[in-house]
C-alpha cells in the first residue's frame, strides 16, 4: 500500500509540484531588497568603520602613546612611535593604519585606555592610489573631528553597557 | 493600403522575400532571447525575495543590451594548445540548429517560412544536431573541465532525444501528421483548451517539457555546466562573443522548445477559449497572440524550475530518462494507439 | 539552377568525402564526415526523399556520429604510427583499389544508372507525401523483412548488453533506483528527548 502511494505520488510529481508552490509563493512575497545609494540600513551604534583619533574638548589629542592598541592588534595593522612633547607629555609622533591589513575587529578601541582611537561609522570610502590605505596621524585625527558629535554620542549610548 | 504593400512584396525578387521572412523571424527571437535573461533574473530575483537588475535604464530594461555590448567589447581569448578552428566553429554550431528549427514553426494559420510536410523530422533532426557546438567546444577547448562538461552533455541530449521522440511519435500518431500546422490543427475543436492534446497526452506533456529541459542542459539538468564540480562545463575556456553565443543559443533553444511545446500540446496559436462562451468577446484577438501568450507561460515554466529544484545528479539523470521516461513514452504509444482507433471523442473522432 | 545545385553539393560531397580519409586529425576526420551526410541529406531532398534525407540527419548526424565522435576524442590515436605502412602496403593496395572502383563502376557505371536508363524522378503534386508512400511500402509489401531486419536490430541490442553487462565484484557503484526508493523511516529515527534532564530541577 505505502509503496503503491509512493508511486502514485512519484508519477504525478507530488513532492515538485510542492516545492514550486512554495517558490510560487514567494514570487509575490515582499521583497527585502535595499536600494543601497538611495536607501540605507540602519546602522548599530557598535559600527566598525573608518578609524579616527579622538581629541578632549580643549583640543588636546587624547592619544599617549601607550602602543596597547599597536601591540593588541592581530592583524599588525597599527604602526606607533613617540616622543617627549616639549611640556614633558609622551605623544605620537607617527601614528598610522594600513587599512589593507586591518581587519576592523575593534580590539584597538577596546585596548585604548583613553578612548583616542575609535571605529567610526564611515564605511563609505576608497582608494585610487597605492599608498592611501595607509592612514596617516593627521587623517586619523582630521575623520575625529568630522565625526567627533557622532562618536561622543554612540560612546555615552553604549556607556551602560561596558 | 494592403493592395498597394502586396503588389510592392509580389514585385521583389523571391531571394529577397525569402530572405525578409527569415529577418522578420531572426530579429525578434534574438531580441525575445535578449530579453528572456532579463526576465530569468527578474522572476528568479522576485523567487528569492530580491527585485532582481533595475538599474540601467527604466526597471533595468536596458540591462539585456547593456550585457550585450559588454560581451561584444570583451577579448575573445583563444587558448594557445586550442585547436583554434574548431574552437570558433563550437558556438556556431551551437546557435545555428537553434535559429534553423524556427523554419518550419507555424506562427499563424499559413504563417511559416516553410510549411514542410516531415515538420515534426526535420524539428527532431535540427535540435540533435545542435550537441555538436557542445561537443566540438568541449573537446577544442583542451581543457579537461570543458571536455568532461561536453561529455555530460552529449551523452544527457542523446539519452532524452530518445523519450523526445518517443513523445514526438505519440504526436503524430494523435494528429496523423507529421507537418507542423496539421498538428494545430487536429487540435481545433468545438471545447477550446479541452480539445488540445495536453489533456489526452498529458504523460507525453510532461516527459517532452522535462526533456526538453534537459535538452537545453538548463537547470535542474545542468550537469553539463555544473559550476560546483566543472566550473563552467564545455564554456570555460569561451570569453566575450564566443561565449555570447552559447548563452543565445542557450536561451534561443528554450524559447523553440517552449513553442514547440506550445504547438504540439497546447494547440499552438488557437485561442483557448474556442467555441466557448468568451469567443464573441475575445474572438478578436490574433492567434499569433496567443501563442505568444503559451510560450511565454512555458518559458516562466522553465525559470521557476531554476529557481526551484536543486540540481540533478548525473546517474539519477540517466536512471530518469532511460528507466522512467522511455517505459512512459512506451505504454502511452499504446494508449494512444488505442484511442486514436477507438475514434474517442473529442481529440481522435 | 536545380542542376547547378546539385553539382555544387556533389563537388562539396566529394571533397569532404576525400577529406574524411586524408585528413591528419581523427576528430576532423569524423566532423567531414557528418559534413558528407550533411550534403548527401541535401542532395536526396532535391531528390524529393525528404523523409530519407531528414532521417539521415537525425540518425546518423544526431546519433551516431556523436557516439563515434565521443570514442574518436577519447582514443589518444597516434598517426604517425598509423602512418607507418602506407608505402610498403601500398604496392598491395592501390592494385586494390583500382579493382574496386572498376568492379563499382560495372555495377553502377553510368551506362547502367545514367539517365538514359533511369529517367530523372518526376516532379510530384505538392500534396504528394514521400513519407506517407514509404510508409505505405514498409507495412504492406515489404512487412516481412522490415520486421525481420526489426528483429534483427533487437537481437543484436540484446547481445550488445549482454556482451557489456558483467559486474565487477571490486568496483563501488551506486544504485540511484535503490537511493530513490529510499524513505525517511529507513534512515531517520525520531527520538523524543526531555529539554533537561528531570532530576536536575529537584537538585
Amino acid at each position: 500500500m505505502n509503496a503503491m502511494n509512493h508511486y502514485i505520488k512519484s508519477f504525478l510529481l507530488w513532492e515538485l509540484l510542492k516545492g514550486l508552490a512554495l517558490t510560487g509563493k514567494y514570487l509575490f512575497a515582499r521583497k527585502i531588497t535595499v536600494q543601497y545609494p538611495e536607501e540605507k540600513t540602519p546602522q548599530s551604534g557598535r559600527f566598525r568603520g573608518l578609524h579616527a583619533l579622538r581629541r578632549y574638548e580643549n583640543g588636546e589629542e587624547r592619544c599617549i602613546g601607550c602602543k596597547l592598541c599597536e601591540a593588541t592588534c592581530p592583524a599588525l595593522a597599527i604602526t606607533i612611535e613617540s616622543d617627549q612633547r616639549d611640556d614633558g607629555s609622551r605623544r605620537t609622533t607617527l601614528y598610522e593604519i594600513d587599512l589593507f591589513k586591518c581587519i576592523y575587529c575593534g580590539f584597538c578601541e577596546e585596548a585604548c585606555p583613553v578612548d583616542a582611537i575609535v571605529e567610526t561609522r564611515e564605511f563609505e570610502y576608497h582608494f585610487e592610489k597605492r599608498g592611501e590605505n595607509i592612514m596617516t596621524k593627521d587623517m586619523l585625527l582630521s575623520v575625529g573631528d568630522r565625526q567627533e558629535k557622532q562618536i561622543a554620542f554612540d560612546r555615552t549610548e553604549d556607556a551602560p553597557y561596558r | 493600403m494592403i493592395d498597394a504593400a502586396l503588389t510592392i512584396w509580389n514585385a521583389i525578387p523571391e531571394l529577397l522575400q525569402i530572405v525578409i521572412k527569415i529577418v522578420a523571424v531572426v530579429v525578434p527571437i534574438m531580441l525575445s532571447v535578449a530579453y528572456l535573461t532579463l526576465a530569468e533574473r527578474k522572476v528568479i530575483g522576485y523567487i528569492q525575495v530580491r527585485i532582481g537588475p533595475n538599474r540601467v535604464g527604466p526597471r533595468g530594461l536596458l540591462q539585456p543590451i547593456a550585457d550585450g555590448l559588454k560581451l561584444a567589447m570583451k577579448e575573445i581569448i583563444i587558448p594557445t594548445n586550442a585547436n583554434r578552428f574548431l574552437f570558433v566553429l563550437g558556438p556556431i554550431f551551437t546557435l545555428a540548429p537553434a535559429l534553423v528549427a524556427w523554419a518550419v514553426i507555424p506562427f499563424d494559420e499559413g504563417a511559416a517560412i516553410a510549411n514542410i510536410d516531415a515538420g515534426l523530422l526535420y524539428i527532431l533532426a535540427m535540435t540533435s544536431v545542435g550537441v555538436y557546438g557542445v561537443i566540438i567546444a568541449g573537446w577544442a577547448s583542451n581543457s579537461k573541465y570543458a571536455f568532461l562538461g561536453a561529455l555530460r552533455s552529449s551523452a544527457q541530449v542523446i539519452s532524452y532525444e530518445i523519450a523526445m521522440g518517443f513523445a514526438l511519435v505519440v504526436v503524430l500518431m494523435a494528429a496523423g501528421s507529421l507537418n507542423l500546422q496539421d498538428i494545430v490543427l487536429a487540435q481545433k475543436g468545438e471545447l477550446g483548451l479541452l480539445d488540445w492534446f495536453w489533456l489526452p497526452l498529458l504523460p507525453m506533456f510532461v516527459v517532452y517539457f522535462i526533456s526538453g529541459v534537459a535538452e537545453t542542459n538548463r537547470a535542474p539538468f545542468d550537469v553539463a555546466e555544473g559550476e560546483s564540480e566543472i566550473v563552467a562545463g564545455f564554456h570555460v575556456e569561451y570569453s566575450g562573443m564566443t561565449f555570447a553565443i552559447f548563452f543565445l543559443a542557450e536561451y534561443a533553444n528554450m524559447i523553440l522548445i517552449s513553442v514547440l511545446t506550445a504547438i504540439m500540446f497546447m494547440g499552438g496559436w488557437l485561442s483557448p477559449f474556442a467555441g466557448t462562451m468568451f469567443e464573441p468577446v475575445l474572438g478578436w484577438i490574433p492567434g499569433f497572440f496567443w501563442l505568444l501568450a503559451k510560450t511565454a507561460l512555458l518559458l516562466f515554466l522553465f525559470l521557476w524550475f531554476r529557481a526551484t529544484f536543486p540540481r540533478y545528479r548525473y546517474d539519477q539523470i540517466m536512471r530518469l530518462g532511460w528507466k522512467v521516461f522511455i517505459p512512459v513514452t512506451i505504454v502511452w504509444i499504446l494508449v494512444v494507439g488505442c484511442l486514436v482507433l477507438g475514434n474517442v471523442p473529442p481529440w481522435f473522432d | 539552377m536545380e542542376t547547378l545545385i546539385f553539382y555544387i553539393f556533389s563537388a562539396i560531397l566529394i571533397a569532404s568525402a576525400l577529406a574524411v580519409i586524408t585528413v591528419r586529425n581523427p576528430v576532423h576526420a569524423v566532423l567531414f564526415l557528418v559534413l558528407t551526410f550533411f550534403t548527401c541529406a541535401a542532395i536526396w531532398l532535391m531528390m524529393e526523399a525528404e523523409f530519407l534525407a531528414i532521417t539521415l540527419v537525425l540518425v546518423y548526424v544526431g546519433a551516431v556520429m556523436v557516439l563515434f565522435l565521443f570514442v574518436v576524442m577519447m582514443l589518444d590515436i597516434n598517426i604517425s604510427v598509423l602512418r607507418e605502412g602506407f608505402v610498403k602496403n601500398a604496392y598491395v593496395g592501390i592494385p586494390v583499389a583500382l579493382i574496386v572502383v572498376f568492379e563499382l563502376v560495372a555495377v553502377v557505371g553510368s551506362d547502367r544508372f545514367g539517365l538514359d536508363q533511369v529517367p530523372a524522378p518526376l516532379a510530384h503534386a505538392a500534396d504528394y507525401s514521400n513519407t506517407k508512400e514509404l510508409g505505405r511500402v514498409l507495412y504492406t509489401e515489404y512487412v516481412y523483412a522490415f520486421e525481420l531486419a526489426a528483429v534483427v536490430l533487437v537481437v543484436a541490442i540484446i547481445a550488445a548488453i549482454a556482451l557489456t553487462m558483467r559486474r565487477r565484484p571490486d568496483s563501488k557503484y551506486q544504485d540511484p533506483s535503490a537511493q530513490v526508493r529510499v524513505r525517511r523511516n529507513d534512515r531517520l529515527r525520531i527520538v523524543k528527548m526531555a529539554a533537561e534532564k528531570k532530576n536536575k530541577a529537584s537538585e
